[in-house]
């Protein structure tokens, strides 16, 4: 391909999941309408929902889910050891994720109530950077189509962008939606990272913070928002946690 | 401007037959807040039926009717190794109703920005020329203070404006195409009570303000106060999540972006409405940030709002509507921030020595 003068090149592309849902690998092959071009970008060397083809030469690696397994870690080391761009694709890889609900509770307690019986091996959800080097977070539950989109372009036509660094209130606000807060629900929009068009704020429904912190948050004067506004300390503690996106903050506070 | 009555039920036939064929905006009840307020919005609208005449305030302004939050300036086509952009400045005819005199002088503001500086906006022109305002004035909310920054009245920048007197609106009609479109209606000449009718109205408004704040001399006290510790303590309650610029009826800085097409054979240049809270907002190429600390980038949305305007402009750019007020979750707001550096300075003159002796 040509591209305004320099030789560009399709992306040798392996996609793989870990403990998740494999929902945000669907939203690879989502948005019909842009969908020829975007598959146009890529050379898919490694990717089990749209090809039972299987090579081990990919340049960059989308990884999906968290890690809960011993076995996990040897198979992520080896991609990490191949790929020249390994990617956090998904709220799982990025923090731990929704898998991470269970790390609040015993293991053996877990084993029982999912398996019965039957012996397991788990460990608590983590996310693939306390294993492995990562080159970029696409964070997201499920990642945003768009975001995937602006960022493959980005590699292609090597002019990489970043992701938005201020949270989800700018959107939120430039789709004219009434704040949560007005109707007296703990939203974590001020903290989290935008890029998502605000997409639960605008169905009335609260953010959770999927993508994580936004930059630099103010989390001290955020917590104090909701206790001056008498919302529930225990939603909120629940919101912050759901995705395991904002320990830092939460492991920090006084 | 010319000036006549018309009756309540009249007007609403007029709204009617201009919202019906066209492209209108109203003020809507979208909400209603946990306290019991009604929260409202300029939503679109065809039919007087589905307008909330005598609504409050909206929780958003009226800015991006005039400035979208996201523009496209231009467009590139690529073929062969080279390009064509091509630009389009077209805007559809926009009705916009009721909208208040701040949110008026608001756009009056905007006007100087993008049309009257060295590089004045095609696409700002195309969108003002080519929108109908029609200007209602209302009883100030306790903590409306557009009277302290003289913005409570407005004589230009609409076509038309009603004052409610009662029964009737009080009509300062401001274009042709208003005096023509109301031709067609029931106007009337003001009698003598319409008049004292509307002083009384206009002095019931201008007496209702809860809220008041000192700006005189305000440029001046801001650069006094430029190391003032107000600025961090405020900076520190700031969550950075830029809420205030974006329903403020003024704050116009963007960011531009270019996004490229999926097929790569075009891409889309846009402008984002962007807001000096925001983390990046003053981060240059190679990483940079010029004001990495909440307390700076609040002193500067300050100081462009009550300083710099004044300074160069002889105005200030805050119309007192204090929708960023409501906004903040953070509870910062012009009127507490401009009392708390003013109490600073008034307190410090208390406290330090008296002047040295002349001798």
């Amino acid at each position: 391909m040509n591209h305004l003068g320099f030789k560009i090149g399709k992306m040798k592309i392996g996609s793989f999941d870990f403990t998740c849902c494999e929902g945000c690998q669907l939203q690879l092959a989502n948005k019909e309408s842009t969908l020829p071009d975007f598959l146009g970008l890529l050379d898919i060397r490694n990717f089990r929902e749209i090809s039972s083809e299987r090579h081990d030469d990919y340049d960059i690696a989308l990884v999906e889910g968290s890690i809960t397994r011993s076995d996990e870690i040897e198979r992520l080391k080896a991609i990490r050891a191949q790929a020249s761009v390994l990617v956090a694709f998904g709220s799982c890889a990025c923090f731990g994720g929704v898998n991470s609900l269970k790390n609040r509770i015993p293991a053996e307690e877990i084993i029982k109530g999912v398996y019965g019986d039957k012996a397991i091996e788990t460990m608590p959800s983590t996310k693939i950077s306390d294993i492995v080097a990562v080159d970029f977070m696409i964070p997201g539950c499920p990642v945003s189509k768009d975001e995937v989109e602006r960022v493959v372009i980005g590699i292609v036509t090597r002019s990489l962008d970043n992701l938005p660094k201020y949270p989800v209130c700018v959107d939120c606000k430039q789709r004219l939606n009434t704040c949560l807060f007005d109707l007296g629900e703990v939203c974590l929009g001020p903290i989290t990272k935008a890029g998502c068009d605000a997409v639960c704020p605008s169905g009335r429904t609260a953010c959770l913070g999927c993508r994580g912190p936004a930059d630099d948050i103010n989390f001290p004067s955020f917590l104090q928002v909701i206790k001056e506004k008498g919302l529930s300390q225990d939603e909120l503690r629940e919101k912050l946690t759901f995705y395991n996106g904002f320990t830092d903050y939460l492991n920090h506070e006084s | 401007m010319i000036y006549k009555v018309i009756s309540k039920t009249e007007f609403r036939k007029f709204i009617d037959a201009i919202v019906k064929h066209n492209n209108a905006y109203g003020p809507r009840k979208v909400d209603t807040g946990s306290g019991g307020k009604p929260i409202y919005q300029f939503r679109p609208v065809k039919s007087a039926d589905e307008i909330d005449f005598d609504y409050s305030v909206t929780y958003s302004s009226a800015k991006h009717f005039f400035l979208p939050f996201r523009d496209e300036l231009s467009r590139f086509n690529f073929n062969d190794g080279n390009w064509e952009q091509e630009v389009r400045y077209e805007a559809p005819p926009t009705i916009l109703i009721g909208l208040r005199p701040c949110d008026i002088s608001a756009i009056n503001m905007l006007d100087e920005v993008m049309l009257h500086g060295s590089y004045p906006s095609p696409y700002y022109l195309a969108r003002r020329k080519n929108t109908f305002i029609i200007g209602m004035d209302h009883l100030p909310l306790p903590d409306c203070f557009c009277k302290s920054m003289n913005r409570h009245t407005v004589n230009h920048g609409f076509n038309l404006f009603c004052s409610d007197i009662g029964d009737k609106y009080y009509l300062s009609i401001n274009s042709s195409k208003a005096f023509t479109f109301l031709k067609e209606f029931m106007i009337e000449e003001p009698s003598y009570e319409d008049n004292c009718l509307l002083i009384e109205r206009r002095k019931t408004i201008k007496q209702s303000f809860e809220t008041n704040i000192e700006v005189t001399g305000l440029p001046v006290f801001l650069d006094i106060e430029f190391d003032s510790p107000i600025w961090q303590k405020w900076g520190d309650k700031c969550l950075n999540c830029g809420s205030c610029a974006m329903v403020c009826p003024t704050c116009y800085c963007y960011s531009v972006e270019e996004r490229f097409d999926v097929d790569l054979k075009g891409s889309s240049r846009q402008n984002h409405l962007y807001s000096c809270n925001l983390v990046d907002f003053a981060q240059v190429s190679g990483g940079h940030n010029f004001r990495p600390r909440n307390g700076d980038r609040l002193k500067y949305r300050y100081y462009h709002h009550y300083r710099g305007f004044a300074a160069n402009d002889n105005q200030q750019i805050c119309v007192g509507c204090n929708r960023c007020g409501r906004a903040c979750l953070a509870d910062i707001n012009p009127k507490d921030v401009i009392n708390d550096l003013r109490l600073e300075r008034e307190s410090c003159m208390i406290c330090v020595s008296p002047s040295p002796d002349r001798t």
